[in-house]
């Protein structure tokens, strides 16, 4: 199992050497000129070509990618060029931002999701069944901004329930520490700011969850079916088991490696495609932090971005691998 | 003799499809005594496995109906709310499958699913109830029972697998052990030791057993009295000698000719002409009828009754509605 993992880890390089690449190229084909972009439309030729050659971009490609790649080795994920601030110290807080609302996210989605389709399974063909599967039809076929809108007009706007954008009360900020929000108001003993940043969290986790929840609630619903026509599901209910321990015991754990599987993957889309959500309730995460670069063709800050995006997708994938082997002991990684 | 263990009088179950009732099994009775060994034998599709399952109360709901009276030590089984046939399954009456490969939940050790069985019907603590399950496994026969324990069920080959559900059915100490061809998916090596515990068993613990088997030499290895099934219907019954030594209705003639026979070298083996009837294909008369080459006009339009012979046979025969019947030889069948 321990080289397993080590093989894996060892096999992630090329697959993140060859993204990086990839992006790379991508950029450097959109159209815009970061010089440009930086000293605005009445530059002059002269200062520009100045600025070009300050930030090293007059260079050929391949001697800024190997200069890039060199960097990231060593933990540089090169300069914005918008801040002038090292990308590693200024990524963090994006990053956090991003992964505590999308585990917020997941973690309605799996709530609710997976017992939703355990219930579903359960009650085969009952009126909670075709409801559940339903409103999850109606759930995956939602534009997530047009829920999103709607949640803030209905529930922030009409009925003034709860804050419509950002993390916290920006009139009372929460003052960072590992910039994990819920983590920093109990280190700071602010529980009122816990309850706020709560608050703030709930709208745009369940925008962000509903595709997830509704995708694994189907997956987990058609697992469930299978597994509870088996024999050995059969053989526990010979036992006098009742019911409820011989669905949420012998049949889930039966039923969880394509559903683990399916949270592992949108998870990671979640930390990589939250751009429309973040936007949308002005949350200061990674897809935000990677738009704007984007826009002002901050090279750097695009790379580095997206490798970090890559890299934590393709570890999650890791631990999902490694999880079916806790979950069904027939699995061994040799 | 004492009074029996269990009774079932003219037991119906029928499944409900979406064009009508179709009843599989039609109306038997039989009973078996403490510590006896029943044999139910007939061909697939006859009704055995659904009378073992209205028994224990797992014919699937709502599409499945039982009607009759399954008494077990006077109490009515039939119209037992759930959770009293929860109580029942596993500690008053187990029972064992046809697959084992298939039987135990994959993904739980074999010690698990052993203490589990116990501790559904009885306050033990964990210490207790494992010293029971190792005690139980080698009972059983398997060597090694304590390293077994933390095994998972695919690390065993199939007889040991089969072994464990014996030993996870006996385990609460039944009255009654439903065992559903349980030698069936074995090797013929397999199934004489199978066979030879379930008969140990059978006399150190004084389980009944209610042998479900096609295989009519498992019949006359294990059991003292057989039941023999046609078409939902119980058409013979008789002990174990009086079936093979003098067999009265014609379907089990056919049943005893289809069995090879070393001493006589025949070109094909012989079989019944036909096949079973599908459940619901109503029709009047004996069901056996078109496959019968005894049928008499009688056969056809009326459904015979069980006709209790000499010495506790009893047959479903119109030749032997008088009480003496014919002698049917060999040639006049083949």
């Amino acid at each position: 199992m321990f080289s397993y993992t080590i093989r894996r880890l060892t096999a992630l390089i090329p697959v993140l050497l060859g993204m990086t690449f990839i992006v790379f190229m991508m950029i450097r084909a959109i159209p815009g000129n970061p010089a440009q972009i930086i000293l605005g439309q009445q530059a002059t030729k002269k200062a520009m070509a100045a600025l070009t050659k300050e930030l090293g971009l007059d260079r050929p490609w391949p001697t800024q990618f190997w200069e890039y790649l060199s960097g990231i080795f060593t933990g540089d994920l090169g300069v914005s060029l918008k801040s002038r601030v090292p990308i590693s110290e200024e990524i963090w807080p994006y990053l956090a931002a991003t992964i505590e609302l999308s585990l917020v996210a997941m973690l309605i989605a799996i709530v609710i999701g997976v017992n939703a389709g355990i219930i579903s399974a359960w009650f085969q063909n009952s009126w909670f069944d075709y409801v559940a599967m339903v409103v999850a039809l109606i759930g995956v076929s939602m534009p997530i901004f047009w829920l999103g809108l709607m949640e803030q007009y209905i529930v922030a706007i009409q009925w003034d329930l709860l804050p419509t954008t950002g993390r916290d009360n920006i009139r009372d900020p929460v003052e960072a520490v590992t910039n994990f929000y819920l983590i920093d108001s109990l280190l700071n003993n602010r529980f009122d700011q816990f309850i706020e940043v709560i608050r703030h969290l709930i709208l745009p986790g369940i925008a962000l969850g509903t595709i997830p929840m509704a995708i694994i609630a189907r997956m987990t619903r058609s697992s469930m079916l299978e597994v509870m026509r088996s024999d050995y599901i059969r053989t526990a209910r010979a036992k006098g088991m009742k019911m409820f321990w011989v669905v949420y015991k012998h049949s889930l754990k039966n039923a969880l490696i394509p559903v683990v599987t399916v949270i592992g993957l949108q998870t990671g889309l979640l930390l990589g495609g939250a751009i429309l959500t973040e936007t949308i309730f002005g949350w200061p995460g990674i897809g935000t932090y990677i738009y704007e670069a984007i826009s002002y063709r901050d090279y750097p800050v695009i790379q580095s971005g997206i490798l970090v995006v890559a890299a934590i997708f393709v570890l999650i994938n890791l631990v999902v691998d490694l999880l079916y082997a806790a979950i069904d002991p027939r699995i061994k990684y040799k | 003799m004492n009074k029996p263990i269990i009774e079932v009088k003219e037991l119906k179950t029928s499944f409900r499809t979406d064009e009508a009732e179709v009843p599989v099994v039609n109306g038997i009775s039989f009973h078996i005594n403490p510590g006896e060994i029943l044999g139910i034998v007939g061909e697939s599709g006859c009704g055995k496995s659904v009378t073992s399952l209205s028994i224990m109360g797992l014919v699937p709901s709502p599409s499945g109906k039982v009607e009759g009276e399954i008494l077990f030590k006077g109490e009515n089984l039939a119209d037992a709310p759930e959770s009293r046939m929860r109580k029942i399954r596993g500690n008053d009456i187990a029972m064992i499958f046809q697959e084992p490969m298939t039987s135990l939940n994959p993904v739980f050790t074999i010690g698990e699913q052993l203490i589990e069985s116990i501790r559904i019907h009885r306050k033990w603590n964990k210490k207790m109830a494992e010293a029971r399950a190792v005690e139980m496994l080698r009972l059983v026969g398997l060597p090694r029972a304590e390293d077994l324990i933390r095994e998972y069920p695919h690390q065993l080959s199939g007889g040991m697998r089969q072994r464990v559900m014996i030993a996870m059915a006996m385990i609460c100490d039944p009255a009654l052990l439903i065992a559903d061809e349980p030698t069936t998916a074995l090797d013929v090596t397999i199934q004489a030791q199978i066979l030879e515990l379930m008969k140990k068993l059978n006399k150190e613990t004084e389980t009944a057993i209610m042998m479900i088997t096609h295989d009519l030499g498992v019949v006359a290895e294990i059991c003292e009295r057989v039941a023999v099934m046609y078409s939902g219907r119980i058409v013979e019954e008789a002990d174990v000698r009086t079936i093979f030594q003098d067999p009265k209705h014609p379907y089990t003639i056919g049943l005893i000719q289809s069995v090879p026979d070393m001493r006589d070298k025949k070109e094909r083996l012989y079989s019944i002409p036909g096949n079973v009837p599908k459940p619901g294909a109503a029709q009047p008369g004996c069901p056996f009828a078109p496959r019968c080459a005894h049928a008499m006009d009688k056969c056809v339009t009326k459904t015979p009754s069980l006709k209790s012979l000499s010495d506790g046979q009893k047959v479903r025969c119109w030749l032997y509605e008088d009480g003496k019947g014919v002698k049917l030889n060999d040639t006049a069948i083949s």
